[in-house]
Parts: C-alpha cells; sequence; structure tokens
C-alpha cells in the first residue's frame, strides 16, 4: 500500500495533497498495491472530495490533542499509524507543512527520504525517486533502502487525477495515542497576511521582478497584471529583496523559493543562475528585458526585448481584451 | 543560553555544478565553497540571543577538513567554540544519517543545550530534513524556516511562513529551530574577530568515537543517477516597437502556450 498525508487548512484539503495522492495511485497500480489517505486531527475530520481520488481507503487519525497541528503529535500518529498497517511508502506534498513533518516522521521510523520530488518512477519493482539539488541546477534520482519509502513531493508538478468513476473508498476511524505531555510546541495561531495573496509556489502563474523595476513602487506594474490573471502571485529577485523592495517571502531563486508555474513571467530580470536555479523547471518561461544579452533569454520560450515601462503596461491592456473575450 | 549552532560546507550559490557520472557526484574543482547561506542566519541568531540573554555559542560541522574555513568563519564572527565533527564520507544525500550522527553528538558531547539552531536547508542537497529528524531523534520540539524567534525563560515562540501565511508556534526549550532568510541580518566578521579566531583551536571529533552502531553510518540512499537539468529548447525573442512586442507576447502566451 501507498500511503499519503492527506493536508487540511481551515478544512479544506489542500491540492498539493491531492496531486500526491494521484501519483500515488499511478504507482501504485504499476506496483500492483492498493492506496491510503491518511488524515490527523481532532475529532470529526471531513473527507469529502477524497472519494472522488479514489483511495482504496481513508484512514482518520483523531485525538484531540491533533485539532491543532504539532510536529511531535502528527508524527507520532502517523507512526503508529505506519507500524500498524506497514505501507511501503508514505508520500507527502512538500508543502511548509509536509516539509516539517515529514522527516519528523521518516526519523520515527528510521527510514530515509526523498525530499520534493519531481519525478516518481518504478524501477525493478521498487520506486525511484527523482529530484532537483543544488535548486535544480541538477537533478537527482535515488531509491531508498529502508522501509516505508518516505518522500515529499512538489506541489504544482503531479497532475491530478484525471475524472473516473473512482469506487466509494472505505473510511477507517482510528483514535491516535498521544500520551500527555508529548507535544512540547504547538502552532498556537495563523496569521493571515492582509492581502491573503497566494503564495509563489502555489500559483499557477509567477509574475517576478528585478533590478530592472529600478524601484519598490514600480512592483505595483506587477500586480496589476496579476490582478487580471486568475491563480497569480507576484515574485522577485534577490537582489530586488535584498535592496528591501518586496518581502523576501517574494523571492525565487536558490535561497528563496523553488517554483514550477504554468506560467513564470520575468520582468527586468536579467537571470543570475542563482535565480534561473529556482524557475527553470516552470512549464512555460516569459521574459521582458532591456538587455539583449541577459541570460533570463537563454531559458526563455518567449522574450521580449524592451523597455519593461513600455511593454508591460501594453501587455496588461492586451491581456484584458484576451480576458474579457 | 547555551546554544549549539550546526552549519554545513557548499558549493556557493553563484557556482555552475558540474557532474562526474561515474560516481554521481558534482565536481568540487573550481568551486567556491562557504557555509550554507541559511547557516549564516542561524549563526547571527545564536551570536544575538547571547548578547541579550548571556552563555555560549558552539557551533558544529560534520564534513571533512575541508570545511575548517567555514567553522573559522562562525568563531570570527563570534562564536566561542567551534568542533568538527569528522567524517570522509562523500556526500550521501540521507538526511537521516547525518541527522543520527548529531543527535548522538548532541547526546555525547553538547549535553545540557537550550537551543539547536539549524539552517532550514543546505542548499545542494536541499532536503530539509536534518533539523526535524535530529529534534525527533532527541524528543524535542521543532520550528522550522523560522523568521523570528524570542525566548523568555524555557518558553519560545517562533514565526514560521507557510504557503500565504505566517504561523506561530509556541514552544519550549530545549528545541530545535531552523532559520529562514529575513529572521536577521548576519554581520560580518572583524579584523579583530578574525585575527582571535585564527588563535583558536577547533576541536576535531572522530565520528567513529561517537558511539555510532554501524547501521547507522551506512546511507540509506542508493543513488540511481544524477543529471543535469533537461535543456529548454531555444525561445523566440522578438524586439522592436512595444505595442507590437506586447501584442505578440499575449498572443502567444493565450493561443500557443494557452497558460493565459
Amino acid at each position: 500500500m501507498i500511503a499519503v498525508f492527506i493536508e487540511t487548512r481551515d478544512g479544506k484539503i489542500k491540492k498539493g495533497s491531492l496531486e500526491a495522492l494521484a501519483e500515488a495511485k499511478r504507482r501504485a497500480a504499476e506496483l500492483r498495491v492498493g492506496t491510503a489517505a491518511v488524515l490527523a486531527g481532532g475529532a470529526g475530520l471531513r473527507t469529502a472530495g477524497l472519494e472522488a481520488c479514489g483511495p482504496d481507503k481513508i484512514f482518520c487519525l483523531e485525538h484531540p490533542a491533533l485539532a491543532e497541528y504539532s510536529s511531535q503529535g502528527y508524527a507520532k500518529a502517523l507512526c503508529d499509524f505506519v507500524r500498524e498497517t506497514g505501507p511501503t511508502a508514505l508520500f507527502f506534498a512538500a508543502t511548509a507543512m509536509g516539509k516539517d513533518l515529514a522527516p519528523r516522521v521518516a526519523a520515527g521510523l528510521g527510514a530515509a527520504m526523498a525530499s520534493d520530488c519531481t519525478k516518481v518512477a518504478v524501477k525493478n519493482g521498487t520506486l525511484e525517486f527523482t529530484r532537483p539539488v543544488y535548486a535544480g541546477k541538477a537533478y537527482l534520482s535515488l531509491s531508498l533502502r529502508s522501509t516505508p519509502a518516505v518522500a515529499t513531493l512538489r506541489p504544482n508538478v503531479f497532475p491530478l487525477a484525471a475524472d473516473e468513476a473512482a469506487g466509494v473508498a472505505e473510511v477507517v476511524k482510528k483514535s491516535a495515542d498521544i500520551p500527555d505531555g508529548l507535544i512540547k510546541g504547538r502552532v498556537a495561531e495563523v496569521l493571515k497576511e492582509e492581502s491573503a495573496e497566494l503564495d509563489v509556489t502555489e500559483a499557477d502563474v509567477v509574475i517576478s521582478g528585478g533590478r530592472g523595476l529600478k524601484g519598490p513602487e514600480n512592483f505595483a506594474l506587477l500586480r496589476e497584471l496579476a490582478a487580471l490573471v486568475p491563480r497569480s502571485a507576484v515574485g522577485a529577485s534577490r537582489s530586488a529583496v535584498d535592496s528591501g523592495w518586496i518581502g523576501h517571502q517574494h523571492q525565487v531563486g536558490q535561497t528563496g523559493k523553488t517554483v514550477s508555474p504554468n506560467l513564470y513571467l520575468a520582468v527586468g530580470i536579467s537571470g543570475a543562475i542563482q535565480h534561473l536555479a529556482g524557475m527553470s523547471s516552470s512549464k512555460v518561461i516569459a521574459a521582458v528585458n532591456k538587455d539583449p544579452e541577459a541570460p533570463i533569454f537563454r531559458v526563455a520560450d518567449y522574450g521580449v526585448v524592451g523597455d519593461l515601462f513600455e511593454v508591460i503596461p501594453r501587455l496588461k491592456e492586451e491581456l484584458k481584451k484576451i480576458l474579457a473575450e | 543560553m547555551n546554544i549549539l549552532v550546526f552549519v554545513k560546507r557548499v558549493p556557493d550559490t553563484e557556482s555552475r555544478i558540474r557532474i562526474r557520472h561515474e560516481t554521481n557526484s558534482i565536481i568540487e574543482d573550481g568551486l567556491n565553497f562557504a557555509a550554507s547561506p541559511y547557516d549564516d542566519f542561524a549563526v547571527e541568531e545564536a551570536l544575538r540571543l547571547k548578547e541579550a540573554k548571556g552563555g555560549t555559542v558552539r557551533v558544529v560541522c560534520v564534513g571533512r577538513d575541508e570545511a575548517l574555513p567555514v567553522l573559522r568563519k562562525c568563531l570570527a564572527m563570534g562564536a566561542d567554540e567551534a568542533f568538527l565533527v569528522k567524517d570522509e564520507t562523500p556526500e550521501t544525500y540521507d538526511g537521516l544519517r547525518t541527522a543520527r550522527i548529531i543527535a548522538k553528538a548532541v547526546e555525547t558531547k553538547f549535553a545540557g543545550a537550550d537551543l539547536l539552531l539549524f539552517g532550514k536547508q543546505a542548499v545542494g542537497t536541499d532536503n530539509s530534513q536534518v533539523p526535524s529528524m535530529v529534534a525527533e531523534l532527541l524528543g524535542l520540539p521543532q520550528a522550522n524556516v523560522v523568521t523570528k524567534l524570542e525566548i523568555d525563560g524555557n518558553a519560545a515562540t517562533a514565526l514560521r511562513e507557510i504557503e500565504g501565511a505566517t504561523e506561530k508556534v509556541a514552544f519550549c526549550l530545549p528545541a530545535v529551530v531552523s532559520a529562514q532568510k529575513g529572521l536577521n541580518e548576519p554581520r560580518y566578521e572583524t579584523l579583530k574577530g578574525i585575527m582571535a579566531a585564527k588563535k583558536k583551536e577547533i576541536p576535531v571529533i572522530k565520528i567513529e568515537d561517537l558511539g555510532l552502531a554501524a547501521g547507522d553510518l551506512e546511507s540509506r540512499v542508493a543513488i540511481t543517477g544524477l543529471d543535469m537539468p533537461p535543456e529548454r529548447k531555444a525561445g523566440r525573442i522578438l524586439q522592436g516597437d512595444p505595442a507590437e512586442t506586447a501584442r505578440e507576447l499575449a498572443a502567444f502566451l493565450h493561443s500557443e502556450a494557452k497558460v493565459i
């Protein structure tokens, strides 16, 4: 069985978890094993929407102490679950929670793990994981010699399951064993950012700005563009962040975030190697830059050599027309 | 406060990576190495905590002798002591192996630490595994990807980045914290610090002396390939009238790439 941890935020299932479940189903079919979706929380976990994704079983690990996320509580519940049910592999989405939790679970089980995988394959009857290393300057393929194989899967990379007539999964509720005093740290509060913007790692379209924007105020140009495009977010190069023009949570590159959106639009970004590392796995890359020699044009599918202050406002008008249709 | 900081020597972020396919490893000749950039935030945070609350800052690196300059830089920044846990094994990409070495070193050589600070990931392996794994092996709470840390006695709160929001984690010490960019602005070494660091001895702890089980030092990661990223096909580059190029770009994104 391949088990997939299903992350919920505000009662909603994370898209990355569904992508991981879809990939687990594809690989499990090759391995001729089943799949399980695993949720953890307080009482009354909602599994709505999961059945359509077709896991063979849905496990709900419940305990009042799991009502808020804690790495220790969730890791204990998941380790016990794995010891009891013995899955061959355990997948997580490589989200903030997945990255926090998966290694803790792996260590609890004495299992090695593969982080932030962008490809999973079956080779000689075992799972082979491929993942970017050196922020995408190279790709490492590996298999794990310990059981279960623990892996986090990068969001926005694996396709969701195509609509198919999925059977009704069996839902198994289990009460987790969380001893008093086990949990020495927990999430006390989630502070929403005012604009509640989409994170660059979750966006389908990332519109990023660099030094060419010349100042913080000109990020407004990109924000206006992003406001037009559904599921888009504004990103930035390291130099824009280091100049204090925009917060570092927007930074794309080796010391920022690694993104793989459907479209990455680089505006006034020359394309330093540490920036390219963070976005070169994007499905389509477009760039607007003054300098025809800028390295960004070597990875761009579509490049416009020109003054961004002339091109971007016109691009906005063109996209408005297209989106209005 | 008794603070331990763990650092790793990695190729700097401007490095162009080349691969030796026979060994599935990167070619180190010609690369510049430094502490992983997130480790600098961890060291800085430790120094600030020490300045505010007193105590000691000890920096530990698992690696080869080549990592000594990285430790020396931490001493020059102001760390009290630095230790090399000598591990001659080439990169295994196995975070659990490293975590076991660190957890054992903490238990046997550095008992009594209040805070274990790490960078949120070592750039290179990009695993983001070791801090959480060490926390689990030692039974400590954790806060990862931290942009703000406040400590009051044995109680701590940390802000950590999650998708589109910030999470406030409350935990008690001893604990594991991993640093994200934004936590602070790392200081430069002073000339005085550099001179003082030169005189300090960096004790070397042999990995065999930690008392790890033989199996704990084996890598459980079987590397089956290390490759360059797939080359992207040459794209179309347009020059000329901004109105024209903007129209063509929009048309490309909509009709051809179908991303808008």
